[in-house]
């Protein structure tokens, strides 16, 4: 008994960085964020609380509903195709040498580490609808391609497309959970006489089904907390700032403003719980589903 | 979490030397670039020897003041845009210069009107006038001539001509734009169409919202309507954001543009990266043919707690002060001058400076036409006008260009949208008690 006391205090002692860091770090400055959705702040001047009178105006505010609506437009747009390609990808790449697997590997991994703001900047360039590369291959494959970055109905799939650019990460979750699949699976399908499609879609995705769940949560998350791609470019310099489309008002973007340029701290604390609620919302959904279709080998 | 943590971010904040009890002065918002920048400088630092101030990296930064100030923290001094002097003070963020002025006998009859009124929040001064940005016309002249058109002929008085004059300009091939005949620079050039047109879009003591003025109101669509003659906005904007603009082949050496209306610094912008080619500067004209010259600019303030305010005042006053002025003028001319490049002088918020800098420092180029620009640009500094400083003028600028661009977007009317504008900038006013 005392041996487990003294594991517990010495498990505790180990996590104790982490349990400060959360509570200093995570939990209090949310705790702090709260309570400021109750009240008036603007930095500069003293505080009023306001009760719940910036949730009741962030109900029926047009930009909520407009920044919303296009957050997960593009989440669920820009979720399941970077899966679909990712894992895509990560076939191709199970089945190329070690030598020119790991090349790839590096190639696609790559594009990741770039900042988010230079993919912002990039976008511009390449989508460009009158001089930019994309507009140029569709060219040449007779495709008049759209004003991708000024016209309203093109900007969020051109945004879906240029985030294809930063699937390094989930190439590479994809790629360990294909290796982790063990052979003699595909070898007992394949003398059942199960097709390659077969074989993928009753030994491969169940298999891979725990990864797929974790960049699906993960991937829904980043996406509805898309900002800085976006805001550099269309809110960022002072000459993009001056055409804030209203099909690129990302949600925290919005919430961005409202806290640093309109200098409404409470009213972005009650944007900032909105969020929260939806991702804890969409989170939850996803887990229950999960129970459904997702595979753990320890169950 | 976002807004927590930002109140992590660095402030300002000031020390004193050990022994001498010299004050080194914190600022934010300022860079010694060139000798324009950096003579001014210096002299300001000889006017509070032994103190001195450091230069901040980078433009001012709303998180990094706010961080600052949220802090107890805040810089002595601060360099931010005119338009934001307003918001910050009626936060209280930033200090009267009342005492100021009086204390150190700062003659503000020196600063240009327009300038002051936009550093002015409800009859009181809030900055010192810096630079100051007026906007002209620039034509190619390469372009025109090649439509057949003379350049000193082009105006903006005309509002059916130039719509004639924009279409004749602009080159097409297939769909794809080759050429803007005419940018008009929306949305952020509104103000100068609405002034241009007769109206201001906000009332003298910068409390009331005028954006359902009918005249602002056809200001708008007038100038949306050169945009839709040219391609329409989609094709219009995408064209303008693949243009050079700072480099070798901008738009005019490239030939892709005739004429906008633009800050005066661009010339020097041009200038120096493409000198062989000719452009003309005239005055942006209303439709009463009169000059139209909406200005903007940077000022010096203090922020409300700032450590060292005295010095913060006799440093500021120096900086703007019209022999600072005129001595950066005369160190840039010599940089330029042994760069083998012309000087198309400063244009300063300070008015006695200007008429030394532009009569004794400032000499013919040996370009005709870069020093016709240069006059025509001081010429127009005195028809300058500026929006006053407003409590909200952030929200204000949102709400007008959000309308502007829900009309680009083909959302809305120019009625329509200007009057959810006019709702929106109302509201952020009466809430920011201004």
């Amino acid at each position: 008994m005392r041996l487990r006391r003294r594991e517990s205090l010495a498990a505790y002692g180990f996590l104790s960085p982490w349990i400060v860091g959360f509570l200093v770090f995570m939990a209090g400055p949310m705790a702090a964020s709260f309570v400021l959705s109750l009240t008036d702040y603007d930095v500069l001047t003293s505080t009023e609380f306001v009760g719940g009178n910036n949730y009741r105006e962030l109900l029926s505010d047009s930009r909520v509903r407009t920044s919303m609506a296009n957050t997960l437009i593009y989440t669920v747009l820009h979720v399941p195709l970077t899966m679909a390609v990712s894992l895509a990808l990560a076939l191709v790449l199970i089945r190329a040498g070690r030598r020119s697997a790991g090349i790839f590997r590096t190639i696609f991994y790559v594009p990741t580490v770039t900042p988010k703001v230079a993919v912002g900047v990039l976008f511009l360039l390449l989508f460009n609808g009158q001089v930019g590369l994309v507009g140029k291959v569709l060219g040449f494959a007779g495709v008049n391609g759209p004003d991708w970055t000024t016209d309203g109905p093109w900007i969020k799939p051109g945004l879906v497309l240029m985030s294809l650019w930063s699937l390094g990460s989930t190439v590479i979750i994809y790629l360990a959970a294909l290796q982790n699949v063990p052979r003699d699976l595909y070898e007992a399908a394949e003398m059942d006489g199960a097709s390659p499609w077969a074989r993928f879609r009753a030994v491969t995705v169940p298999m891979i089904s725990g990864s797929l769940f974790f960049t699906l949560i993960i991937n829904t998350i980043s996406g509805v907390q898309t900002f800085d791609e976006v805001y550099t470019a269309f809110y960022g310099s002072a000459n993009q700032q001056t055409y804030g489309n209203d099909a690129a008002l990302f949600y925290v973007v919005y919430l961005f403003q409202e806290a640093f340029q309109f200098l409404r701290m409470g009213y972005a604390s009650a944007l900032a719980w909105l969020l929260f609620l939806v991702i804890v919302v969409i989170t939850l959904v996803q887990v229950r589903l999960s129970r459904r279709f997702v595979y753990y080998e320890s169950e | 979490m976002l807004l927590a943590l930002v109140t992590g971010c660095g402030g300002g904040g000031s020390d004193k030397d050990d022994d001498g009890g010299a004050a080194t002065l914190s600022m934010q918002g300022f860079a010694t670039g060139d000798e324009t920048a950096k003579t001014r400088f210096d002299l300001a630092n000889a006017a509070i020897a032994p103190s001195k101030a450091t230069s901040s990296e980078g433009s001012f930064n709303a998180q990094q003041f706010l961080s600052a100030v949220a802090s107890g923290r805040p810089p002595d001094l601060v360099y931010m845009e005119r338009r934001l002097l307003g918001t910050y003070a009626a936060k209280k963020a930033l200090m009267p210069l009342t005492d100021c002025v009086r204390r150190e006998n700062v003659d503000t009859g020196q600063f240009r009107e327009a300038a002051l009124a936009e550093a002015t929040l409800n009859g009181t001064l809030y900055g010192l006038p810096d630079f100051f940005n007026n906007r002209v016309l620039m034509i190619n002249d390469a372009v025109l001539r090649g439509a057949g058109l003379d350049p000193a002929g082009f105006t903006t008085a005309d509002w059916t001509t130039l719509t004639g004059t924009a279409t004749r300009l602009t080159a097409l091939k297939g769909d794809k734009l080759q050429r803007i005949g005419f940018d008009p620079k929306l949305p952020e050039f509104l103000p100068i169409w609405a002034r241009a047109n007769g109206a201001a879009m906000v009332s003298a003591d910068g409390r009331s919202a005028q954006l359902t003025n009918p005249d602002v109101i056809e200001a708008l669509a007038y100038a949306v309507s050169l945009i839709k003659a040219q391609g329409g906005w989609s094709a219009f904007k995408s064209f303008r954001d693949s243009f050079d603009f700072f480099g070798a082949r901008n738009e005019f050496a490239a030939g892709q543009l005739g004429a906008f209306p633009m800050e005066d610094f661009y010339l020097n912008v041009l200038a120096e990266n493409s000198p062989a080619v000719k452009v003309t500067v005239a005055p942006f004209r209303g439709v009463d043919g009169q000059p139209v010259n909406w200005v903007t600019g940077n000022a010096w303030a203090i922020p409300a707690k700032s450590p060292h305010a005295a010095l913060a005042c006799k440093w500021i006053k120096t900086m703007t002060a019209s022999d600072s002025w005129i001595a950066a003028a005369k160190a840039r001319a010599a940089a330029r001058s042994a760069a083998g490049k012309p000087f198309a002088g400063v244009f300063t918020g300070n008015k006695r400076a200007d008429e030394v800098i532009f009569r004794d420092v400032v000499k013919p180029s040996g370009n005709p036409q870069f020093d016709t620009a240069v006059k025509t640009i001081l010429q127009t500094q005195d028809s300058g006008t500026a929006e006053p400083a407003m409590a909200a003028g952030e929200e204000f600028k949102a709400a007008w260009q959000n309308a502007v661009n829900r009309v680009l977007d083909g959302k809305q009317t120019p009625v329509q949208a200007l009057s959810q504008a006019q709702q929106e900038a109302q509201t952020a006013l009466d809430r920011a008690g201004s």
